[in-house]
């Protein structure tokens, strides 16, 4: 070990550039950044949520029907397909990791190419559900 | 080229959770796309529907199993988000114990939610 790698003396400020603009991540980056909030998200509170009203669905016809009217609702709707769509996200981006993991589609053009069908699928996969729905 | 050599030790469960985060991964892509194609076929459209499909036993198993595929899963990825952004050592056990605590009561309802009356 050289005594230069040992001690690094901090004599001038290192510089320091965060490019924060998710705008300016490259696809794969975005689906990445968007893996992990939609991760998130899907703990708290779609976990719970979805626990919460299966009890409900399943436990009285009452719940049942009252779960029901609430999905009837526009605005519950539109909150849905938002959920679908975290899903359908990290579901497809998932996928493309474990390609990843076992060295299917690595390199810059497929990398690129994969992500653009990941973020296609799930707008696919969320206006299917939007079908269904209405 | 000498340079500064690090002989890595550890507990080596890091190695365990990623193969495990890509288990459940699995398991859970298999139920999910089961799921989708029976609710597109055919969706319950009654509470009694809904009851019937979950009256048998091999539903609420494969729906426990997704469910524990979901937490294992939920568990390793939460915990690197709060290791990756969470600088605070108090702070980041203080959220671990937290969402481990809410996992483990989320298993124990699954299991009265499928199995209670």
């Amino acid at each position: 070990m050289t005594t230069a790698q040992k001690t690094r003396p901090a004599q001038y400020a290192r510089p320091k550039y965060y490019d924060l603009n998710l705008a300016h991540l490259p696809l794969p980056g975005l689906l990445s950044i968007f893996h992990r909030i939609s991760g998130v998200i899907l703990f708290f509170p779609l976990i719970p949520l979805g626990l919460y009203i299966l009890q409900d669905c399943l436990g009285s016809p009452a719940g049942y029907l009252y779960w029901k009217s609430v999905f009837a609702l526009t605005a519950v709707k539109v909150l849905l397909l938002g959920a679908v769509w975290l899903f359908a996200h990290h579901f497809f981006a998932g996928l493309r990791y474990l390609a990843l993991d076992v060295h299917v589609g690595i390199g810059k053009p497929a990398a690129n190419a994969s992500a653009r069908l990941v973020f296609a699928l799930g707008i696919i996969a969320t206006a299917l559900v939007a079908w269904r729905l209405w | 080229m000498s340079g500064y050599r690090k002989n890595p030790v550890g507990a080596h469960y890091g190695l365990l959770d990623w193969l495990l985060q890509r288990l459940t991964a699995v398991v859970m892509a298999v139920f999910t796309v089961a799921a989708a194609v029976c609710l597109l076929v055919n969706a319950p459209a009654s509470h009694e529907d809904l009851r019937a499909l979950f009256g048998g036993s091999l539903l609420r198993v494969a729906t426990m199993l997704f469910l524990l595929a979901l937490f294992y899963h939920a568990w390793v990825g939460v915990r690197d988000i709060v290791m990756d952004y969470i600088k605070s050592a108090a702070l980041r056990l203080g959220l671990q114990t937290l969402v481990g605590v809410a996992l483990v009561f989320y298993a124990i309802w699954s299991v009265a939610i499928l199995w209670g009356k």
